[in-house]
This record gives structure tokens, C-alpha cells and sequence, in this order.
């Protein structure tokens, strides 16, 4: 336990939480007209509580927590009614000032460590500068403190970790390091922006594990995220927010048991990993004509919107508790109220039971019918990989197997998941099947033809390129930067024997079948939404007339509703052609929707494979069981987990290398 | 309703993107200048007759060495040649050969450090070894070399500097084709099945090149000087045909009697290279600010 300063404006003030936001707004200066960020944003936050700003890219919600820091930059103009963090009037404050909050009162957590600590400054000496700076400890004690923080965040050996460089570390040690230095000078409030985005699921388990020991010894938690699932086991209250706006509040197991705002749901429907393979992720698009200023700005994509939400904005109504759903939820079991206001939600038809309109979509097609599932095994593989393994040279001479042994079976119109934490040699495996990397040892076949190891020639197999396809994770760097969207699919059109003449309604056509439209086409792809990229990407995928399609994280870099679409997407196109697809993904969430077989891999060797139902239910591997338990899930969700209850278990320790 | 603001520049998120296109231009008056400059270089190399109605090699003794004057702008040589005719015809020649060599550096430049970057590993050591021993050498002295084995004259002047410059393009390709080698579109096209020589005529050699051709620009203005240089060692152009860098060493002789011989033919190589310079660093930075 950190010891804590005397607070004694927080002394003087007994009646007022620790954080107060009142109606606050954020205004950036811009050509041709000042961009509202952050709208009438008001909330509550007191130590020993967590509140989670749920949302989109560009809803304001770092914003938010920037100002808190005042980190908004000189362009911003930034107003409050209120705005006090321990009785401190914060629109007050001079730059000197906020040096003696961040860091010593207010911790800030950012998403990426490697790019947050200093590359050139070892770990231990980047949390001894916060140590120094607000001089929390006395010189001769720096090390100590530094070395007994790396304990505290779960650092192993933190002696040896305190004298490494960040990029020595891997992505979770670094961002165990990251909240040590944030948390060095013991903060009242922990701003966490987006702390576990991008890390394994046994890694964010573990962070999140972190963050909620923090709250449990006294500091208060601003955790933001896109992800409901991540916020549901950690958060007390959850304030949704979309175009700066909160739209939807209250106590955590209120807001996702009991949704109400439109976008709530869709959120919480975007949401793979509770939902059986075929289920749609992302409400049926709606394209109502922009709302008027003043209008709801959640009007243009609700399926509830009609002319007064264009043009009026909703009041906030109080939701009242559904005693079912509050009985679940452990923030108020503890006897202590609420801080926020309770349960509301900015929505002019918060009672309409909105599920008549996301569930119709919903039972699409049953998980039975969809393809692959029920196909007789018999059927000849499409893929055949056969004991396949690669070894790649480190720097230092030594050789690191990527890939050991490694055997899948894919048939026709199938998804095959791959699931992995990083360095597990999915990405590999990957490259291998699309032909760009060639086995050490073993041997692929494609449609019953030797296509990768030994004795496969290029000049043979390059006329059979078309029938795989990939995309990754990455689209932007997958296409020719010079290019425009239309020569980035024509010219894979073109492989499938498409003249030139026809290639402008072939792009049109298939710009269409991925929910473009066709006006895209002159686009270039740095002017595209990552969102509309992905599209491309899979609309040149698409363009050659592939078997299979191989997709490497093709969701990982997108917001949560984005890849529900993403996914919508990719689910229709594979029932509509019969398209193959080997799906590889650290997120299992992902891979459970997607999949009808998954391969859990790790180290570079299949640890377990079967039927997905059968795996995510009766995991027979204990690294299986160790993932699935890591997932998080939106506690109190409206759609259960098929296997087990609503609970977050957590792994805390790292599983031991071999 | 209390208003704040956060003031300290240091903490800017983002940076002022407003209004930068247009302050940057008006900040560049020298890049206009050097536009327009080069505009008229361009008229004049290709005709110098619109500019002046006195032919170069017309000799006149009677008026030999009389300083600039209204009748004869930049004065005139031993022979009584008008200067300023001089200077003009001159332009196409020198430019050329600049130009001319900038050209095949390039060429050269380019299919070296293609065919190390594509060539496989031991292609890519021979390649790079060959250009490391070039590089070691100043290029003026790998010049006079290649004039001394090539033999004197306008056209081995100009392979002789290409010859200077190729090697440092043929690093610079080889280095940017390795990146778009390993770059994901090209992975992509390697994946549709594309022929190694359409995937490379498409893909890998389109994006090299936007970098070197910027640089090639600035390079062009080394190439003037060198060249010039080349000449007034009388190893190029030979009097009396107007080239900047003979007409330069022809007025050597008269420096201290008649400046005006050899000052002119001087300020239009300086002119010249400087002016190319400056659109090509323009060009330069606008080049990196639109890359990725």
C-alpha cells in the first residue's frame, strides 16, 4: 500500500466526491469552424470506485480524461460548471500548477507503453523520475521504492527488469511498468486510457487484475475504453459516450444488463464472444439523413430515430432499477450508494424494447445452418498443411522455431480459427499457407496439389496464387500507396481474367458486395476510415475469385462496432460464396464467433483442436482453459456466455515458458 | 460558466494545421523566384535567338575587351564576341551536359541498386562492394579517371560525371527497394500471382523512384558544376564553342583586365545550380511531408 498524503482540501470538502465533473465542454479551434469534442458532460467519481468512459473513436472520451490533466492542448477552449478534483477548483489552474497534480495526484495510464516510457531511459529509472520529481521518497530510498513498485504491479525479478530498456520487455511487462510509474507517487485517481487494447487476452487479464487492486486500496479509477466487455468486470458505473456526449449512464450491471440507449445495445451486441457463430454483430445499417444540430447525434445510424430525435435533443430520463439486475451487481452488494446519478440514458424512446429490432436481425441464420457445420468430414480438403515447421535465425546466431510441427485440415466453405497469443506462430503459420514463406520441413496441399515445402516450384504455383487470398491486419500497408481504389481492386480483378474494359463495373460490383458504394473508387486509401479500408481490402480479396481466404487479425485494429460489421461482413460473403477461410486472431471472442473449428496454438505447436463449441466448452488443454478464463465479459450482459457464469477469472501469474 | 485554457505550446497535442499550406508558400518568396528563374534558364537553353539577335560567335576586334555597356549588356571577350550572346548560347550546352548526366546517373544508378536489392544475397554483395569502392573515391578524381579512359569531348564529359555520380543512386535505390521489397502491397501482389517482372515494373520500382527523382533534381545542379568544371580543364567543350565552364577558363587569362569575361559565364553557373537547388529542396520536403 502506497502511503497517502494527507488530503486536506478533501478534508475540508467531506460531502464532496473526489471528482467532480459538471458540465463540461471541449472546443477545438479549427479551420473552417470550432469542433465540439466533449458536450454537457458531467459526472462523479470517489475513491475506491471505478467509472468506465465506454466509446467509439472521436466520442470524446479521452478527451475527457485529458482535461482532467489539462492536457487538452492551446487549441482547445475548455468550459465546466464544475470541474474539481479534491475540492480543487481545476478551470483555475495554471500550468505549474497541474506539474504538482499529474503524476502525484493523478496518475495517467496511456494505451501504448512501448511509446510512452522513454526508449533511451531504463525501466527503474523512468519510475524513480516520478519518485523525484514530486520527491515522495527521500533520495537514499529511490531504489527501494523502485524495486518494491515492480513488485507491487506483479514485475517478476524486479531487479533485472529496473536496469532494462522498455523494448526489452514484452508488451505486458511494459504496461505493468507503465502503471507503476503512474501509480509511483500513489495518485487519488488512476486515468487509464485504453490500458489493455492491443495486449493478449492472459496479458489484459492481468493488467486489469492490477487496476482493480488499485481501486480495492482506496484510488479512484477513470478507466477508458471501446470495449464493454473489458470495462464490465472492473467498472462500478459506466458512462457511454458517442459523438461527446454521454448517452447512457448509471451502475455498471444497470447499463449492461438493462440497456436502453440504442447505441448501448449495439455496443453491447458488437460484442463477439457472446454470440454463437451466425448471430449478427452489428444492427442491420441504418441510413437516416444526418441529424440537424440540435437534433440526437446518435439519429443518423439509430433504427429507432425519427424527426423529433433529428431535430431535438433527448432529455435525460432516469431509468428506473430492474431489482433482477441490480441484485447481481457486486459495486452496490457493499451497501455504498452510487456515485453517479443513477441510471439514465439521453434517448427519447429509452422503454421501447429495442431487441424487436437487433434480434430480428439476430436469428439470420440459426448457428446450424451455417456452412461448414454439418458437412460431411469426408469431403476432400481444401487445405492439407502436414507437419510443417520453420525456424527463423536471431541476430546472435542462435535459431528460435517459429512453427514445430504443425498439421490443419481446412475443407471447402469452412472457417479454421487459429487463436494465440503473440510470438505463438499464427502470423507464421499464415505465411506459410499463402505461399510467402516456405516450410523447413513438412508439406502443404491446396486443392490436392503440392503447394508449399519441398520440390513446389514458384512458376507452378504462381498461376494457383489466386485461389488463396489474404487480408491482414494492416490494410493500409497492403496496398500500393500510388494506387486509387479502383486499381488496387482492378488489378486483382484482373488476375481472374477480367478485361480491362469490363474492370471499372467489376470494381463497382464488388465495392458493392463489401457495403460500399461506388463513388469510393477514385478514393486513395490514406482517405479512407479503417473501417472502409478493411472493406477494400476484403473486396480485392474477393476480386480474384478465391477458395480460401486467409485473414491474419483482420478486426484486431478496429473499434468494437467497426468489427461487428467487419465480421456481418465477412460471415455473409462466406455463406454467400462458400468461400474458405483460415482465421487467425489473439482474440478469442473473435475466433468463437467466427469459427466452426478453431487451433489453439502456443510456442509454435498446436496445443488443442475441435469443433469451436466443443473447445470453448470442454477445453481439454490447461493453456485453453487459461485463455478462455482470461477473456473478459460484460458482467450482467443481456446474452449469457454459453459455458459458464457471468464472473471474470483472472490469471495472474504467467504461464511458465517451456 | 469559468473559462480555462491550457496555454503552454510545449503541450500541444496537436499540432496547428490551419493556415500552414498558405503561410509556408508566402514564406518562400525565394522558391517563386527560383521557379521563375528556371522558367527563363528553360527558354533560354532551348532558344537562345528569342532573347538576344547577335550571333556567339560573331567576332568583331574592332570592339574587342570593351566593358558592359548598353550595346554590349555583359561587355565583350579578346575577339570582340558579345558576351551576353555568349552566356545565353552557352546555357544549352552546359545545362545539357548536366542534365545529360544527372540522366544517366540515374539510369545507372537505378539498375544497379535494382538488380542488388532483387539480385539475391551474393548479386547484392558483388553490387554493393564495386559501388563501396566507387564511393570511396571523390568523384571529381572518379571523373578525370573516366575522362582519361573514355577521351576527351561533350559526351564523355557527360557519361564521365554520370559515372561519379551513379554510385550513391545505386545505394539510395537498393536501400528504398529493400523497403518496398518487404512492403505489405508488395506481399499482396506477390499473392495475386503477378510475374516477377510486372510486380516489379508496378510495384517496386514506381515506389523507389518518387524519393530519387526529387534527389535527382538537386543532383542536377551538382552535375552542371562538375561538368562546367570538367570544361574549364578543357576536357570537355572545346573553344570556340560557347560552354559555360570553357568560357570560364578562356576568361581566367583576363581576369585582371576584363572581369567581365569570366564573371558571367560564372554567374550563370552559380545562378543556374542555385536555382535547381532550391526547387528541388522545395520539391524535397513537400515530397516527405505527403509520404506515409
Amino acid at each position: 500500500m502506497v502511503p497517502r498524503p494527507a488530503n486536506q482540501e478533501a478534508l475540508t470538502f467531506p460531502a464532496e466526491p473526489l471528482l467532480v465533473v459538471d458540465g463540461l465542454d471541449v472546443t477545438f479551434a479549427a479551420d473552417p469552424r470550432s469542433v465540439p469534442a466533449v458536450r454537457d458532460v458531467s459526472f462523479r467519481l470517489d475513491r475506491g470506485r471505478c467509472l468506465a468512459l465506454v466509446g467509439e473513436s472521436g466520442s470524446g472520451k479521452s478527451v475527457t480524461a485529458r482535461t482532467l490533466v489539462g492536457l487538452t492542448g492551446g487549441r482547445s477552449t475548455v468550459t465546466a460548471r464544475r470541474l474539481a478534483f479534491a475540492g480543487e477548483d481545476l478551470t483555475a489552474f495554471t500550468e505549474p500548477r497541474w506539474r504538482t497534480l499529474r503524476g502525484r495526484r493523478i496518475g495517467l495510464v496511456l494505451q501504448d507503453a512501448l511509446v510512452s516510457l522513454d526508449p533511451l531511459r531504463t525501466v527503474g529509472a523512468e519510475i524513480a523520475e516520478t519518485l523525484r520529481t514530486h520527491r515522495v521518497v527521500p533520495r537514499a530510498g529511490l531504489e527501494a521504492r523502485t524495486l518494491s513498485l515492480l513488485t507491487e504491479v506483479g514485475v517478476p525479478e524486479p531487479e533485472q527488469r529496473a536496469r532494462q530498456y522498455p523494448h526489452q520487455l514484452s508488451g505486458g511487462l511494459r504496461q505493468r511498468a507503465l502503471i507503476a510509474s503512474a501509480i509511483a507517487a500513489g495518485p487519488d485517481l488512476v486515468l487509464a486510457d485504453e490500458p489493455t487494447t492491443a495486449l493478449d487476452v492472459t496479458v489484459q487479464a492481468q493488467v486489469l487484475d492490477l487496476l482493480r487492486r488499485r481501486k480495492q486500496d482506496g484510488a479512484a479509477l477513470l478507466l477508458i475504453s471501446h470495449d464493454l466487455a473489458v470495462v464490465g468486470g472492473l467498472a462500478d458505473d459506466i458512462a457511454v459516450m458517442y459523438a461527446g456526449r454521454i448517452v447512457e449512464e448509471g451502475p455498471a450491471a444497470q447499463v449492461l444488463g438493462d440497456p436502453r440507449h440504442p447505441y448501448t445495445r449495439a455496443l453491447l451486441d458488437a460484442v463477439p464472444v457472446t454470440h454463437a457463430k451466425g448471430a449478427r454483430l452489428a444492427p442491420a445499417a441504418v441510413r437516416h439523413p444526418a441529424p440537424t444540430p440540435s437534433g440526437c447525434p446518435y439519429a443518423g445510424r439509430c433504427p429507432r430515430s425519427d424527426l423529433r430525435c433529428r431535430d431535438q435533443l433527448p432529455e435525460r430520463v432516469v431509468i428506473p432499477t430492474r431489482p433482477d439486475v441490480a441484485a447481481a451487481e457486486p459495486g452496490v452488494a457493499d451497501g455504498r450508494p452510487t456515485v453517479g446519478t443513477g441510471h439514465a440514458a439521453l434517448c427519447w424512446y429509452p422503454t421501447v424494447d429495442a431487441p424487436a429490432v437487433l434480434d430480428a436481425v439476430d436469428d439470420r441464420p440459426a448457428s446450424g445452418a451455417g456452412p461448414g457445420v454439418g458437412r460431411p468430414v469426408t469431403a476432400a480438403a481444401l487445405l492439407e498443411v502436414d507437419g510443417i515447421s520453420k525456424r527463423f535465425r536471431s541476430p546472435d546466431g542462435t535459431s528460435r522455431a517459429a512453427v514445430r510441427d504443425v498439421s490443419l485440415r481446412l475443407h471447402p466453405g469452412e472457417t479454421l480459427g487459429i487463436v494465440g497469443e503473440s510470438g505463438s506462430g499464427k502470423t507464421t503459420v499464415a505465411r506459410i499457407v499463402l505461399g510467402l514463406l516456405e516450410p523447413d520441413g513438412g508439406t502443404v496441399r491446396f486443392a490436392g496439389r503440392p503447394w508449399g515445402g519441398s520440390g513446389v516450384r514458384e512458376p507452378d504455383r504462381r498461376g494457383r496464387r489466386r485461389h488463396i487470398q489474404a487480408i491482414y491486419q494492416d490494410p493500409l500497408g497492403s496496398f500500393d500507396p500510388r494506387y486509387r481504389v479502383e486499381r488496387i481492386i482492378g488489378e486483382a480483378a484482373a488476375t481472374a481474367g477480367v478485361t480491362r474494359a469490363g474492370r471499372g463495373a467489376r470494381v463497382a460490383e464488388l465495392l458493392e458486395q463489401v457495403g460500399l458504394s461506388a463513388d469510393l473508387m477514385g478514393r486513395r486509401p490514406l482517405e479512407l476510415s479503417g473501417g472502409q479500408r478493411q472493406r477494400v481490402a476484403i473486396a480485392r480479396a474477393l476480386a480474384p475469385g478465391p477458395d480460401l481466404i486467409v485473414c491474419d487479425e483482420p478486426v484486431s485494429a478496429l473499434d468494437v462496432s467497426v468489427q461487428a460489421q467487419i465480421l456481418d461482413l465477412l460471415a455473409g460473403l462466406q455463406s454467400e460464396l462458400g468461400v474458405a477461410l483460415l482465421f487467425i486472431s489473439h482474440d478469442l471472442g473473435v475466433i468463437h464467433h467466427v469459427s466452426d473449428r478453431i487451433v489453439v496454438m502456443k510456442d509454435g505447436a498446436v496445443v488443442e483442436t475441435g469443433e469451436v463449441a466443443q473447445v470453448f466448452a470442454h477445453p481439454a488443454a490447461g493453456y485453453t482453459r487459461e485463455l478462455l478464463a482470461a477473456v473478459p465479459r460484460p458482467v450482467g450482459g443481456r446474452t449469457a456466455p454459453p459455458d459458464r457464469g457471468a464472473s471474470t477469472r483472472v490469471v495472474v501469474t504467467t504461464p511458465p515458458a517451456p | 460558466m469559468t473559462a480555462m485554457a491550457v496555454a503552454d505550446p510545449a503541450l500541444l497535442t496537436h499540432p496547428p494545421v490551419t493556415g500552414d499550406r498558405t503561410r509556408r508558400r508566402l514564406s518562400r518568396p525565394g522558391v517563386a523566384l527560383a521557379g521563375v528563374v528556371l522558367v527563363l534558364l528553360t527558354l533560354v537553353a532551348v532558344d537562345p535567338g528569342l532573347f538576344t539577335s547577335t550571333a556567339p560567335n560573331e567576332t568583331d576586334l574592332a570592339r574587342a575587351l570593351s566593358g558592359p555597356s548598353g550595346a554590349h549588356w555583359f561587355g565583350t571577350d579578346q575577339l570582340g564576341r558579345d558576351m551576353f550572346a555568349r552566356v545565353l548560347y552557352g546555357a544549352r550546352p552546359s545545362l545539357l551536359v548536366g542534365l545529360g548526366s544527372t540522366v544517366f546517373a540515374l539510369l545507372g544508378g537505378t539498375a544497379v541498386g535494382l538488380a542488388a536489392a532483387l539480385g539475391g544475397r551474393v548479386g547484392d554483395e558483388a553490387l554493393m562492394r564495386l559501388v563501396d569502392v566507387l564511393l570511396s573515391l571523390p568523384p571529381l578524381l572518379l571523373a578525370l579517371l573516366a575522362v582519361t579512359v573514355l577521351g576527351t569531348g561533350t559526351v564523355n564529359v557527360m557519361l564521365a560525371v554520370a559515372i561519379a555520380f551513379a554510385p550513391g543512386y545505386a545505394r539510395i535505390v537498393r536501400a528504398e527497394a529493400l523497403v518496398v521489397r518487404r512492403s505489405g502491397y508488395v506481399e499482396a501482389a506477390v499473392g495475386l500471382g503477378l510475374r516477377r517482372p510486372v510486380l516489379v515494373a508496378r510495384h517496386v520500382l514506381p515506389n523507389t523512384l518518387g524519393p530519387l527523382l526529387v534527389l535527382g533534381t538537386v543532383g542536377f545542379g551538382t552535375s552542371v558544376i562538375y561538368a562546367s568544371g570538367l570544361s574549364f580543364l578543357g576536357l570537355g567543350a572545346r573553344p570556340p564553342s560557347p560552354e559555360w565552364g570553357a568560357m570560364l577558363s578562356e576568361g581566367r587569362d583576363f581576369l585582371s583586365s576584363a572581369w567581365w569575361i569570366g564573371v558571367f559565364p560564372g554567374l550563370g553557373i552559380t545562378v543556374a545550380v542555385i536555382a535547381v537547388n532550391v526547387v528541388g529542396r522545395y520539391a524535397q520536403q513537400r515530397f516527405a511531408g505527403r509520404a506515409r
